[in-house]
């Protein structure tokens, strides 16, 4: 504790000596950030990331502007899906990134714990504190410590229609949940599907629930749930899993969802024969549509928020990628601040493929009406919460054939058996989270 | 299994206490040494430890006895599992077997029995992983996809006519009911009034070429009339169940007037409007007026094979598909290696081909058999890649078998490794038998 103390002093005072380089040459730049200058030439910082490809080609135009304005020479390296592995071999030669962009609060919860990664400088925390909503903040503090800088968001609320399938019918975008049923009701009565589902694996089914009992519940009963505080046949569940039931149960769904695999639930919206008119599911179904081919995305392909229930506040349930830093040396904590700040973001943003949670981040500069309307609906959400079956261990949220994934199934098959359902749910959650 | 083939007594060096005998030992040692070190590292070393590990929790932090055990035939995942790999032993096996005997003995008077036999053995040289692929694409549900229902489809339409408005439904709260296809008014309608149909869930672009906006009539005395429209306008709008400009009326669809005690006292059949018109009906009586089934019939669908009912099966038939073939050229092998002459004494004494087969084919047959058999046992209990390929998630759990809910509670998420230690040390035991009766038949073979 004492030598951590100690380090701490050090850094405070290190970059209070940077923070006053910074505040003699702040100007110009937009929405609250800070402009990073200081001269850190000659000092090699190594960031890890998940990007390849594209995404990689962006995130490294970021590092270059911050080698631009700083003289320091940022290595980057991808570590494709084996974030995890990576980062613990690396911890475990001794030789740990400057700087990692990581997809699992659990992992960044893991490192914090370990005390692998530093928290925030007193300066980065201020220009997050600036930028970000408080839930955005809270999802990267550990036991009081704020160690993360969310770079990257996803919004996996937003349901996509077929607008042209819409026109036909004369269905509008919903005001809510009711209004929702309505609007498929108008579909169906046009000779399509209102909405299709792909429930031949749990995910998608997960992302449902997750979504509707955030707004039913609340996001405190969410969190309590996520940590298995309440009881999975807590009546809030109950009353979430009725929601879904006047749905799923309905004749609005295309038949035979538990057969058909996701991709091909968009297909059947969105593919050269449609016969669905609704799709739900995260962002990325943008790149389910552009890649089947059919159907434009911002042109026939759009999406509206999932539906309120109960007059529930704007929501977004999602995912983000975070990123900590393995090292308080003050040109890592310059970087940190850079990346907390608009202008980092907005490097990316107008070549597309970036949702930025920074609040700060110029709307305007998003490529598309598409993802510019993903960006503000994630940026103005009153409530924003982590993907939950992310967040729990993964013998229940993230494995095929068990847990939150297959009883979820077992509902959608069987709409009623609602009591049941939740007891299974509860008795899968109370083995997985005793381990 | 060691001590087993250690068991029968034999001349044990060791004891020798002469220099000679040590000499023996160490030369002994030295050429078994590389042999046992690799035994040991790489069967001894990790079955001792999977045993050790099943009596741990899944952090591997608390030992918990046999909790796992009980566990694993408690809980409802695991419990299927087994059950499945008891059904499999019982099924697959003795059906590759026989299918194989069947094939080897039949082929072997065929005048190509190279080529047959070739295509039978085929799908051996297939991986597993990819004849999972192929028989999951086979019996998908959709016949557009699955081959298997487009077969079914194709069959059964060619036995029925085309409906002209599948799937189509009366809109709600105008006095009209669907009761299984059948389209009907919920009261009784008198001669003289005017019965319409508002119907939903028929697509603009599925209309008739000829339909036009729909007409309204008037019914005169005797009559029945009355229009069947789609009650839908593109780009919505509109009051339900009144007939509108922009409502298409439905052309081609038959309409009965069907009277109390159920005969059919007239019928119409819609015009280009939509409108329709009974005539000839008694004045004195009321009638329900049905549009039947058969306008909106959605014909054959395709039997949901990969649903949890059909699962099972259609994985140990890919199983088979694969196995009977092996099955086969180790029988036919067998065939060509056995004596003749029984069989041609057995003709000549006048027996039918069925009592040779049975009485004197299968019983020469017999060791080949068991050693097909048996090697089948221990391949179908260690069954894994087409269980995990040809299952959709939804019907997972009903096909698991124990090594893939091994695979899944060690590796695949369920982070329960002294639950997955466990169900592979189950594995191993439910093993063993047919390793025992193995090696039993190859020593009294030696013996022979």
């Amino acid at each position: 504790m004492n030598a951590n103390r100690q380090r701490r002093a050090i850094v405070i005072s290190a970059v209070g000596a940077v923070g006053l380089t910074l505040a003699g040459c702040s100007g110009g730049g937009g929405g609250g950030g800070s402009d990073i200058e200081g001269d850190f030439a000659g000092e090699e910082l190594t960031v890890v990331a998940a990007w390849s490809g594209a995404e990689q080609e962006n995130f490294e135009a970021v590092l270059d502007e911050f080698e631009a304005q700083t003289g320091a020479t940022v290595r980057y390296t991808s570590f494709g899906d084996n974030g995890p592995t990576y980062i613990q071999g690396q911890l475990e030669g001794g030789d740990p990134p400057s700087v990692a962009v990581i997809g699992q609060p659990a992992l960044m919860q893991e490192l914090a714990t370990n005390g692998d990664i530093v928290p925030l400088s007193d300066e980065a925390l201020d220009v997050v504190t600036e930028n970000y909503s408080q839930d955005w903040i809270d999802l990267a503090t550990v036991d009081g410590e704020t160690y993360g800088v969310w770079f990257k968001a996803a919004n996996k609320s937003t349901v996509w229609y077929n607008a042209d399938l819409y026109d036909e019918a004369g269905a509008t975008v919903p005001e809510d949940w009711d209004d929702f049923l309505e609007q498929l009701q108008v579909i169906t009565d046009a000779g399509y599907a209102g909405i299709s589902i792909g429930a031949d694996v749990g995910w998608p089914l997960t992302d449902w629930f997750e979504n509707a009992y955030l707004r039913v519940a609340g996001p405190e009963k969410y969190d309590q749930l996520t940590n298995h505080e309440i009881p999975w046949t807590d009546p809030s569940v109950a009353e979430t899993l009725e929601v879904l039931a006047s749905l799923w149960g309905s004749d609005l769904v295309q038949p035979g969802g538990d057969q058909r695999d996701f991709p091909t639930s968009v297909t059947e919206v969105f593919g050269a024969e449609p016969n669905a008119a609704t799709v739900f599911e995260g962002d990325f179904v943008a790149g389910n549509i552009t890649a089947d081919g059919n159907s434009v995305v911002g042109e026939n392909a759009l999406f509206y928020d999932f539906p309120a229930i109960n007059g529930s506040a704007p929501s977004v349930v999602g995912g983000g990628d975070v990123a900590v830093a393995f090292s308080d040396d003050p040109a890592v904590d310059a970087l940190m601040q850079f990346l907390a700040s608009p202008e980092a973001a907005e490097i990316w943003v107008p070549n597309g493929g970036l949702t930025s949670p920074n609040q700060g981040v110029d709307p305007s500069l998003y490529p598309d009406d598409v993802s510019r309307q993903i960006a503000e609906a994630l940026t103005s959400a009153e409530t924003f919460r982590f993907d939950m079956s992310d967040l729990t261990p993964s013998a229940f949220g993230g494995t095929q054939g068990q847990g939150f994934w297959q009883e979820m199934i077992r509902f959608y098959q069987n709409p009623t058996d609602i009591q049941g359902t939740m007891e299974a749910l509860e008795a899968a959650a109370a083995s997985a989270y005793a381990g | 299994m060691t001590a087993v083939a250690a068991a029968p007594p034999a001349p044990a060096p060791e004891h020798a206490p002469e220099r000679g005998g040590w000499r023996r030992f160490a030369i002994t040692a030295a050429f078994l040494s590389p042999a046992l070190v690799f035994l040991g590292a790489f069967v001894l070393y990790p079955i001792v430890y999977t045993v050790v590990r099943s009596l741990f929790d899944r952090t591997g932090g608390r030992f918990v006895g046999f909790d796992n055990y009980v566990t694993m035939f408690t809980n409802d995942t695991t419990f299927t599992a087994i059950r499945n790999n008891v059904i499999w032993v019982i099924v697959a096996p003795a059906a590759c077997t026989i299918l194989g005997l069947i094939f080897a003995v039949l082929i072997e008077k065929l005048a190509w029995k190279t080529a047959f036999r070739l295509i039978i053995f085929m799908p051996m040289a297939i991986s597993m992983l990819a004849a999972g692929v192929i028989f999951r694409g086979l019996f998908q549900e959709n016949p557009n996809l699955g081959a298997v229902n487009a077969a079914i489809v194709a069959v059964q339409g060619w036995f029925s006519d085309d409906a002209n408005y599948p799937g189509a439904g009366p809109r709600e709260g105008t006095g009209i009911v669907a009761d299984r296809g059948v389209i009907s008014t919920e009261s009784a309608v008198e001669p003289g009034s005017v019965q319409n149909f508002p119907l939903t869930g028929i697509r603009q672009s599925n209309l008739p070429e000829e339909a036009t906006d729909a007409v309204e009539v008037e019914a005169g005395d005797g009559e029945i009339a009355g229009t069947v429209f789609l009650d839908v306008i593109r780009g919505g709008g509109g009051t339900n169940g009144e007939i509108e400009d922009g409502k298409s009326g439905l052309p081609g669809i038959r309409v009965d007037a069907v009277a109390p005690d159920g005969s059919i006292a007239g019928f119409a059949t819609t015009g280009a409007g939509g409108e329709y018109t009974i005539t000839g009906l008694d004045a004195g009586q009321s009638y329900t007026v049905a549009l039947p089934a058969s306008n909106f019939d959605e014909g054959a669908q395709g039997v949901s094979w990969l649903s949890a009912s059909f699962i099972n099966a259609v994985v140990i038939l890919s199983y088979i598909w694969i196995w009977a073939g092996f099955a086969m050229v180790m029988i036919a092998s067998g065939l060509s290696a056995m004596d003749r002459s029984l069989q041609e004494a057995a003709r000549m004494d006048g027996a039918s081909e069925w009592k040779v087969f049975t009485k004197i084919t299968v019983p020469l047959l017999t060791p080949v058999l068991i050693v097909v058999f048996v090697t089948l046992i221990i391949n179908v209990l260690k069954i894994f890649d087409l269980v995990y390929v040809i299952p959709p998630g939804a019907s997972k759990p009903a096909a698991n078998v124990i090594a893939v809910e091994m695979w899944t509670q060690s590796f695949g998420g369920g982070n329960n490794q002294g639950l997955g230690s466990a169900l592979a040390i189950l594995l191993l035991v439910l093993v063993l038998p047919s390793m025992i009766m193995n090696v039993r038949r190859f020593r009294q073979e030696k013996a022979r």
